[in-house]
């Protein structure tokens, strides 16, 4: 159980107080309701390069890192395609410190060229290494176009392109701050050693006088209902073949989620999984298989891969993933299988409550999906799931028309 | 509205000491080391069998990896299969691993899982049976795994890196798929028996650890454990081979978009004097993100997502890396500047003010590292695994506290010259001038 105190200042921000006193450290959290999915589709990747020019001074502290360290702390963020998320973890007696420097870059960024020369560079590198440089890199790619036509969960959060991060101009980081770093567009999160009178104190000292700007509304487009299997085949400088297969599944705030998450773990957590036993271990297909959901704020996707042994061939290997999904889909699982699921949740998220950061995120991210308090109640929802809610999710998600392959070959002088 | 003065940092307050919480130490009747933490408020905890690494060979140490990893295949009443499905139904975490000194079996549990999970953790270290079968598909799988790191520039510096480093030894080894490949059972139940003693071993308990986990343990471990009387062979330190470093090693990838750097040399273990002292300074070159390479090389230069040094105690060496994955067309520019730093290092004095914020840092993260009672059981493994105890930490803290930019440059033209170093390159070295 993680208790909080919750308050929201006269511009809009919110702030909530998770009190943990057997921490002599804390941290600040802050959660900008943006994300890749709110870019513009000719400038892809913006929401994560304007994350990295957030470190590059702010209206009255020229650099963001030197009084951070100073002061013995240790900061950084990440982008997603929904949120773009940065933290300070501190000795709770230097609290003052990330309320002084959260602010000011909430204020006003500095917008300085040579930061965002550099920082086009160093996100051209991260693209490279984590998407092209690598065997199978590019999955992110290639997938999420396929998937997904309409919605803008077709491009990664690293972006298209990388010529959508080089021609990224100083107008639109301008722009881009002014529309999504808002107060009322962002979630404080204080947690640790701290007092929630003090942290409303600092709270007003510090944020109170940024003006006010409005929540920016948003308008996706839905992703329309798939209509056909979709499929791509690359031929690929890879040491070995690998399979993706992709299915629309229910958003984050959807009853469903629950269930299909639990589907996943069915499919691949822990030793015990269908996946790893029977494709892995007892019928000797795959070297290596996995199944994850997204768990986005809009309808995401479940994803199962597996990379098929030389000797196997892809037809066959395709098969025997559909032959487990289709398991689920006509038979009823055992309730012992169910209950084992929901033990590994149980513990995982009593594990969850031993780190003040993990805490604090968790917190930012549930009341960004309406409740903060929806954190203590995750261990419920999942153990609500029933035998029929499995079935009944996994006949929606696992059909043809549903899913969208990759398919990598390898180059036969890749080996 | 009042006037708040934005330009000017608030107070903060150096820290200058930690808390350390010291492990109640229990011997058990078969010699097993037992270390207990006992704290927080959740029922939880996380149970370490850490088992000293005995070398068949130094060439052979793919052996004690299999044994380790292995261990969850099978016993003696359970297989694999079964094994698997009880850890997972009571929502625990077994996981096996291997250092290059100890290897480890964790269990993550809540309290009232463990009289149903300990027996289990005791067959396994008892009786694990190796099945042929299991063997096949673990070195089957590892082979694939193995092809695709060896795909990936970083992975292979890092082979390179330690085999120039530290040559036939147990640390320059790296497995090929011809030594998979010839990995034997009757092997790894010889090295297994050899290895898995309870003179051989420690446990560290953490978390809520009540006199009730204490007795099951020590029935199982304890009692149940049978030291057999036969001797443990000593762990011998491997033969030192000496550092090339004539050349840079270069592994060419025709499409490489970006080089993986690595270089570094032989460096003090954490039980000399110097260690602290060496870690103000890779710390001031490479670790952490305001340190001068990340600040050069990535912050003013853009060459790269990621730049960092390490400095790495082991039971017999120690060594200082560092390591960077850089834009192909930089990578002799990012030599030049990683020459550049260091040498800055040994030639003039640091400021104090720069000094002061990697003090501050360091202290900082020392504090931020001891969130929960399995963070103070790790400091504790870390001294007593370098045959130190819990007292190294004040002199760590008073180390970092008083060091003296004198003394930051006696250290670094002591252990940091970039003319002796092994360098690592896989992907590009264009030849520029200069180099």
């Amino acid at each position: 159980m993680v208790s909080f105190d919750r308050f929201t200042l006269a511009n809009g921000l919110r702030v909530l107080v998770h009190q943990d006193n057997a921490t002599p450290m804390a941290v600040v959290n802050i959660l900008y309701d943006v994300g890749a999915r709110d870019e513009n589709p000719e400038q892809t990747g913006f929401a994560h390069l304007f994350e990295h020019l957030m470190f590059g001074g702010s209206a009255n502290i020229p650099n963001f890192d030197g009084p951070s360290q100073a002061a013995g702390a240790q900061n950084n963020a990440f982008t997603s395609n929904d949120i773009t998320n940065y933290y300070i973890t501190l000795p709770a007696a230097n609290i003052e410190t990330a309320f002084w420097l959260e602010s000011d870059r909430m204020l006003e960024l500095a917008f300085n060229e040579k930061s965002l020369d550099v920082q086009r560079n160093v996100v051209c590198e991260e693209f490279k290494q984590r998407y092209l440089n690598q065997p199978y890199g590019d999955t992110w790619l290639r997938l999420r176009p396929m998937a997904y036509h309409v919605h803008p969960y077709r491009w990664a959060t690293i972006g298209k392109e990388l010529a959508h991060i080089e021609d990224a101009r100083m107008e639109d980081v301008r722009k881009f701050f002014a529309t999504y770093y808002t107060p009322a567009n962002a979630y404080l999160v204080v947690a640790g050693n701290v007092e929630t009178a003090n942290v409303k104190e600092l709270a007003e000292k510090w944020f109170g006088p940024i003006p006010g700007g409005g929540k920016p509304k948003r308008q996706l487009p839905p992703e329309p209902p798939q209509q056909e299997a979709r499929r791509e085949v690359v031929y690929a400088d890879v040491p070995q073949h690998a399979i993706y297969i992709a299915f629309h599944s229910p958003a984050r705030n959807d009853a469903g989620y629950y269930a299909v998450d639990l589907i996943t773990d069915l499919l691949s957590q822990g030793p015990s999984s269908r996946l790893y036993r029977r494709l892995v271990k007892d019928n000797e297909l795959f070297s290596e298989i996995n199944a994850y959901q997204t768990g986005s704020i809009d309808p995401g996707l479940l994803v199962v891969e597996g990379k098929p042994l030389p000797n196997v061939p892809m037809d066959a290997a395709e098969k025997a993933i559909w032959e487990q999904l289709e398991q689920l889909c006509s038979e009823l699982i055992a309730s012992y299988e169910l209950e084992k699921v929901k033990n590994k949740i149980e513990s995982t998220m009593v594990f969850a409550e031993m780190a003040i950061l993990e805490k604090a995120m968790n917190l930012a991210y549930f009341e960004l999906l309406g409740d903060a308090d929806g954190f203590n109640h995750e261990t419920a929802r999942y153990l609500a799931v029933t035998e029929a809610d499995i079935q009944q999710h996994a006949r929606q998600l696992f059909r043809k028309e549903n899913s969208s392959t990759l398919i990598y070959l390898a180059n036969e002088h890749a080996q | 509205m009042n006037m708040l003065n934005r330009t000017t940092a608030p107070a903060h307050f150096a820290t200058t000491r930690f808390h350390l919480i010291k492990p109640q130490r229990l011997r058990f009747a078969n010699g097993l080391q037992v270390f207990v933490f006992d704290s927080g408020d959740q029922e939880l905890v996380r149970i370490e069998w850490i088992v000293g690494n005995i070398f068949t060979t130094e060439d052979r140490g793919l052996l004690n990896t299999c044994v380790c990893d292995m261990l969850l295949e099978g016993t003696g009443s359970h297989n694999s299969a079964q094994l698997a499905e009880q850890v997972d139904f009571h929502g625990a975490f077994l996981v096996p691993s291997f250092g290059y000194d100890q290897s480890s079996l964790t269990l993550f549990s809540l309290n009232r899982h463990l009289p149903s999970l300990l027996p289990l953790v005791k067959e396994i270290l008892v009786d694990p049976t190796f099945p042929e079968k299991e063997l096949a598909t673990y070195i089957r799988n590892n082979v694939q795994k193995l092809q695709v790191s060896l795909k990936k520039n970083s992975f292979v510096a890092r082979r390179e890196f330690n085999r120039a480093i530290f040559g036939a030894t147990r640390y320059g080894y790296t497995p090929d798929a011809i030594d998979y490949e010839r990995v034997d059972r009757d092997e790894l139940l010889s090295l297994f028996s050899k290895q898995y003693r309870p003179e051989n071993s420690s446990l560290v308990v953490s978390g809520k650890v009540t006199d009730e986990v204490i007795r099951m343990l020590e029935q199982l471990f304890g009692d149940e454990w049978q030291n057999d009387g036969r001797v443990t062979p000593n762990d011998g330190p491997p033969a030192s081979a000496p550092v090339s470093t004539a050349e840079p090693i270069v592994v060419e990838r025709a499409d490489a978009l970006q080089s993986a750097i690595r270089l570094g040399s032989r460096s003090i273990q954490r039980s000399h004097p110097d260690f602290p002292g060496l870690q103000v300074v890779n710390t001031l070159l490479g670790g952490y993100f305001g340190s001068r390479l990340m600040a050069n090389i990535r912050e003013d230069k853009g060459y790269t997502y990621n730049i960092g040094s390490g400095l790495a105690s082991l039971k017999h060496g120690a060594f200082l890396t560092i390591a960077s994955e850089v834009g192909v067309e930089a990578t002799g520019a990012t030599l030049a500047e990683i020459e550049k730093e260091i040498r800055r290092l040994r030639d003039e004095p640091v400021p104090e003010a720069e000094l002061a914020v990697v003090r501050n840092y360091m202290m900082g993260s020392m504090l931020g590292s001891l969130e929960n009672v399995f963070s103070h059981a790790d400091k504790f493994k870390n001294t007593y695994f370098s045959g130190l105890d819990l007292d190294y930490y004040d002199y760590y803290t008073d180390v970092v506290n008083t060091i003296t930019p004198d003394e930051v440059q006696r250290l670094a033209n002591t252990y940091l010259d970039y003319d002796k170093m092994v360098k690592v390159i896989v992907g590009k070295l264009p030849p520029i001038n200069g180099l």
